[in-house]
């Protein structure tokens, strides 16, 4: 199983490329918690679960959030996704999809100079619901978008 | 070690426009081979956009993230002959930073 992996990965070699990481400077040592809290949120299953790891249970919807997306995906392996959240002080983006078998897809994080406008392709195994989630001034927004998707995008 | 990223970033009055395209095979650990068996994880776990040396953007990612991964953003406060660096992390710990120049 992929958890057994991880596990293994996170007490181990991740340890051994996180030392370098932190050595590099690239991390500071403040995010290592956060880091913990990413691991767990992308293990978590349906969404949920996953809002409870990144510790955005009860966020309230907001119509400052689009996600850019067409209505219908040919190809699950590639759907093009875009969250973009005009909610000023926004530090936190990701992405969920309802189906998938863990539901995150991806978070990110904005410092200095950031703007919270991302675009990225994601995998989703079947028709879903997409959700972004928002961390701004430490409250939590979601905007919710249905995609269908013709094609699985899970090996084929 | 993986090929070069593609990365572009052009600036449009103080907003630099970025868009990266790595080469990864993104494999998502549910998928089975010819032989039935499962094709372990492995994925850009982490990736880290700078400007200029400082630390913009951060992305963690899920295996979801689609083969060969596409990601666009924007950086406020760049300006033509800025440093754009990404760096990226798969779960097997191999890593490779690129960087351009803001054109």
């Amino acid at each position: 199983m992929i958890f057994s992996r991880r596990e293994a990965l996170k007490g181990g070699a991740g340890m051994g490329v996180y030392g370098a990481m932190l050595a590099l400077g690239m991390i500071s040592p403040g995010t290592a918690q956060a880091q913990a809290a990413m691991q767990a949120a992308f293990q978590a299953k349906g969404i949920p679960d996953t809002l409870k790891a990144l510790g955005a249970a009860g966020a309230t919807e907001s119509a400052d959030i689009t996600i850019v997306s067409p209505d219908i995906a040919e190809n699950g392996a590639v759907v093009p996704v875009g969250v973009n959240s005009k909610i000023p002080n926004t530090d936190m983006v990701a992405l969920l999809v309802d189906k998938n078998p863990n539901a995150l897809a991806g978070a990110y994080q904005f410092m200095d100079g950031g703007v919270a406008e991302v675009n990225m392709r994601v995998k989703m195994g079947q028709s879903s619901d997409v959700v972004a989630i928002v961390r701004a001034d430490g409250k939590f927004y979601m905007a919710k978008k249905e995609i269908k998707v013709t094609l699985g995008g899970c090996g084929g | 070690m993986a090929d070069p990223m593609k990365i572009r970033a052009a600036a449009r009055g103080d907003v630099v426009d970025v868009r990266v395209l790595m080469a990864h095979e993104m494999e998502t650990g549910q998928r089975k081979d010819a032989a039935g068996k499962l094709v372990p994880a492995w994925f850009i776990s982490d990736v880290t956009a700078s400007l200029n040396g400082k630390p913009v953007v951060k992305a963690f990612w899920g295996p979801a993230v689609s083969k060969n991964p596409y990601l666009q953003f924007k950086v406020k406060g760049g300006k033509a002959g800025d440093k754009i660096s990404i760096t990226w992390i798969d779960n097997k710990g191999e890593k490779r930073t690129d960087e351009v120049t803001v054109s």
